[in-house]
C-alpha cells in the first residue's frame, strides 16, 4: 500500500484489485465528533435522570454510581462502538466515516482501545488542538491516537444511483446512422475521454453558459478526431448533442443483438 | 473497449446490493452478526465479484460514479474478509485477566523496569527534597491533608479510627475514576517518544518518595505502612504498568534495535498496550474501594498489623500472579509451536 494523493489511500488486495479510501478530511471528523458529544451529554443526562431518584434511598451510591457511568459513557462509548459497529460511531456513521485499519482491514480490539486512549493527548490543550495539528501534518491525515493504532479514518461514498438514462436515453442519435463508424468510435474512444464526457453531462446545468459552450466544444473537438463521421451526419449537430451522442454510443449496447460481440463485456 | 454501462449496471446491481446488505448487518449487528458457514461463502464469493466489476470498471470505463460505489463496497467488504483479529477468545474476560494480562506484562518486562527505576530516581528526588530543604513540601505535595506535621494528622486519624462517616463510595469512584485518568495519561503520553510517561513517572515517585520521608522523619512510619501498603500494594504497581505501557509505545515510536517499519511495530505493540492498561484498569477498580473501605481506617478501629498484613499478602499475589498466571499455557502453546515447526 502507499500513500497515492494526499487525501486518498491506496490498497491493493491479495487478488490484485486496486482500490482507494478516500480519507476523512478534519471538517467532517469535527462534525462527526460534535455529533459523538452531543449523544454522549444526552446518554449522561438520561442516566442521571434515571439515578438520581436512587438518591432517596443512598446519596452516596448513588453520587457514587453517577461519577462511574459518567467516567465509563465519556471514556467507553466511541470504543464501544468502533468496535461493534465496525469502526463506525454514531457520528461517524451521520458523516459516512470509518475507522479502518491502514492496511484497508478490519479494526483489531488493540487498534480501537490504543487510538481512544491517546485521545487524550490529541485533545490537548483544548478542542483538539494537538490532533488537529498531528492531521495536518500526516500525509494520511491521522491524528496521534491513529498514528498509535496504524488506523485512517476514511470516506464512504453514498450509495450509486446512474442517471446516465435519463441524459441520453430516448433521444434521436444520428451517429446510429454509420453503425459501422459507430463501433470504430466505441473501440477507440479512451475510458477517461468518455468518462470526462459522462461528467459534463450529468454537470452541464450547473456550468456558465459561455463555460457551458466552450466545455463542450473542447471534449467534441477532441472526440470528432477519433472517428471521421459523413459530413451529413455531423455537420448540423451542436457539439454538446455530438458528445451526447458518443456517450450514448459508447455506453450502451447497440440494439441489434449483432453488435453484442463488440462490447466488453 | 469501453464497457456497456447499462447491461454492467443492470447485471451488477443484484448483487452489490446483496453484499451492501449483508455488509451493513455485519457491521450494525455488533458481536451477534455472525454468518453461518453458507453465508461466510457467499460474502466472499460476492465480495470477489465486487472486485472483479471494480477491476473491469477501472480498465474499461473509468466512470467515476460506480468507480466510487465500488471501491467503497470492496474496500468495506475486504476488511471483513481480510482482517488481523485473531478470534474472539482472547477476549474472554476471564482469560483474558488471567492469562493475557500477566502475559502481556511478562512480554514487555524491560518497559517496566524502566518505569520502576524512573520511579525511584523520583522518589529518591523527592526524599532528598524534603529531608534537605523543609520548604519544598508545599511545593512538591500540592494535597492539603499531606502538608501539615505528620505526627498531627496521625493524631487527629487516630482519634475517630477514621470512621468519620465520610462518603466511601463516592469517594471510592472518585478515586477509581481519576487514577484510571492519569493511568490512561501515561500509557497515551507515550506518544511522545515515551518522554511524557517518563515525566509523569518521575513526579510520581517525587510525591510517594517526599511522603514517605516526611512520615518517616516524623516516626510516624507504622501509621505510613498501614495507610498506603493496603491499596498502594495495588495502586503502585499499577501506575509503573500504566508506565510500562506508555514506555512500550514509546519504545514502538523510536524502534531501537527494531527493523521493522514503524507501522509494523506499533502494530505488534498495539494488542499488549490495549491489554496492560485494560488489567491497570481493574488494579484500580480494586485500588480504590481498598483505598476508601480500608486504608481510611485506622486504630483503634482497625490495628495497623492487619492492614500490614492484607497489604503484604495483596502483594505477593499480584506479584505471583503477574510472573506466574498464565504460564502454563504460553509454554504449551510454545511447545506445540516448536513441535509443529
Amino acid at each position: 500500500m502507499r500513500d497515492e494523493r494526499i487525501n486518498r489511500v491506496r490498497v491493493r488486495t491479495p487478488e490484485g484489485v486496486v482500490f482507494t479510501f478516500p480519507l476523512a478530511g478534519p471538517v467532517t471528523r469535527c462534525i462527526a465528533w460534535v455529533l459523538d458529544s452531543i449523544a454522549v451529554a444526552t446518554a449522561t443526562s438520561v442516566v442521571s435522570f434515571v439515578l438520581v431518584w436512587f438518591a432517596l434511598v443512598s446519596f452516596d451510591f448513588t453520587l457514587a454510581a453517577l461519577t462511574v457511568l459518567f467516567f465509563v459513557i465519556s471514556t467507553g462509548y466511541t470504543m464501544a462502538f468502533e468496535y461493534f459497529w465496525r469502526g463506525q460511531t454514531p457520528g461517524k456513521r451521520v458523516m459516512r466515516l470509518r475507522v479502518v485499519d491502514a492496511a484497508g482491514m478490519a479494526l483489531t480490539p488493540g487498534q480501537v482501545v490504543v487510538r481512544n486512549l491517546v485521545r487524550v493527548v490529541d485533545e490537548l490543550p483544548v478542542l483538539y488542538l494537538v490532533g488537529g495539528i498531528a492531521m495536518m501534518v500526516s500525509r494520511r491525515a491521522q491524528r496521534l491516537g491513529d498514528l498509535a493504532a496504524g488506523t485512517i479514518v476514511v470516506r464512504h461514498r453514498p450509495v450509486f444511483e446512474p442517471d446516465l438514462e435519463a441524459l441520453i436515453h430516448g433521444k434521436y442519435n444520428s451517429l446510429r446512422e454509420a453503425p459501422h463508424l459507430a463501433a470504430r468510435l466505441r473501440q477507440r474512444v479512451p475510458p477517461v475521454l468518455a468518462a470526462a464526457a459522462v461528467d459534463a453531462l450529468v454537470r452541464r446545468e450547473q456550468l456558465d453558459p459561455d463555460a457551458r459552450v466552450a466545455l463542450f466544444g473542447e471534449l467534441a473537438q477532441a472526440l470528432r478526431g477519433l472517428v471521421s463521421f459523413p459530413p451529413e451526419i455531423v455537420a448540423e449537430l451542436p457539439d454538446e448533442v455530438f458528445v451526447r451522442n458518443v456517450v450514448e454510443i459508447v455506453h450502451t449496447r447497440p440494439a441489434t443483438a449483432g453488435m453484442r460481440g463488440s462490447t466488453a463485456r | 473497449m469501453i464497457l456497456d454501462l447499462h447491461h454492467f449496471v443492470q447485471e451488477g446491481r443484484p448483487l452489490w446490493d446483496e453484499l451492501d446488505a449483508l455488509l451493513l448487518r455485519l457491521e450494525t449487528g455488533g458481536k451477534r452478526a455472525c454468518l453461518d458457514l453458507e453465508e461466510a461463502k457467499r460474502l466472499h464469493y460476492l465480495y470477489q465479484r465486487a472486485s472483479a466489476d471494480l477491476a473491469r470498471v477501472m480498465t474499461f470505463a473509468a466512470e467515476p460514479e460506480i468507480r466510487a460505489h465500488l471501491e467503497s463496497l470492496v474496500g468495506r467488504a475486504y476488511g471483513e474478509v481480510h482482517r488481523h483479529r485473531r478470534t474472539d477468545d482472547r477476549w474472554a474476560v476471564w482469560r483474558w485477566f488471567v492469562a493475557g494480562f500477566p502475559g502481556a506484562f511478562r512480554r514487555r518486562l524491560g518497559s517496566f523496569w524502566m518505569a520502576v527505576v524512573a520511579t525511584i530516581a523520583g522518589a529518591a528526588f523527592g526524599a532528598g527534597a524534603v529531608l534537605f530543604d523543609p520548604e519544598a513540601k508545599p511545593v512538591l505535595l500540592p494535597f492539603d491533608h499531606l502538608l501539615g506535621n505528620p505526627a498531627d494528622r496521625v493524631a487527629e486519624e487516630e482519634r475517630d479510627g477514621g470512621s468519620d462517616g465520610a462518603m466511601h463510595a463516592t469517594f471510592s469512584a472518585s478515586l477509581m475514576t481519576h487514577n484510571i485518568r492519569v493511568a490512561i495519561l501515561t500509557l497515551a503520553l507515550g506518544i511522545t517518544w515515551g518522554f511524557g510517561t517518563l515525566v509523569i513517572i518521575f513526579y510520581n515517585g517525587v510525591i510517594l518518595g517526599a511522603v514517605v520521608a516526611d512520615y518517616i522523619a516524623a516516626g510516624q512510619t507504622t501509621f505510613l505502612v498501614g495507610w498506603l501498603l493496603p491499596h498502594g500494594s495495588v495502586e503502585i504497581p499499577a501506575f509503573l504498568i500504566a508506565g510500562q505501557a506508555g514506555l512500550v509505545l514509546g519504545g514502538a515510536l523510536i524502534g531501537r534495535g527494531d527493523r521493522a517499519p514503524m507501522v509494523e511495530r506499533l502494530r505488534s505493540a498495539g494488542p499488549d498496550l490495549a491489554t496492560l492498561i485494560g488489567g491497570v484498569a481493574v488494579l484500580l477498580v480494586w485500588a480504590g474501594i481498598v483505598e476508601s473501605f480500608l486504608s481510611q481506617y485506622h486504630e483503634p478501629v482497625l490495628p495497623y498489623a492487619a492492614k500490614i498484613t492484607f497489604g503484604a499478602v495483596q502483594l505477593t499475589l499480584l506479584a505471583a500472579f503477574l510472573i506466574l498466571s498464565g504460564r502454563r499455557g504460553t509454554l504449551l502453546t510454545a511447545r506445540r509451536g516448536g513441535a509443529g515447526a
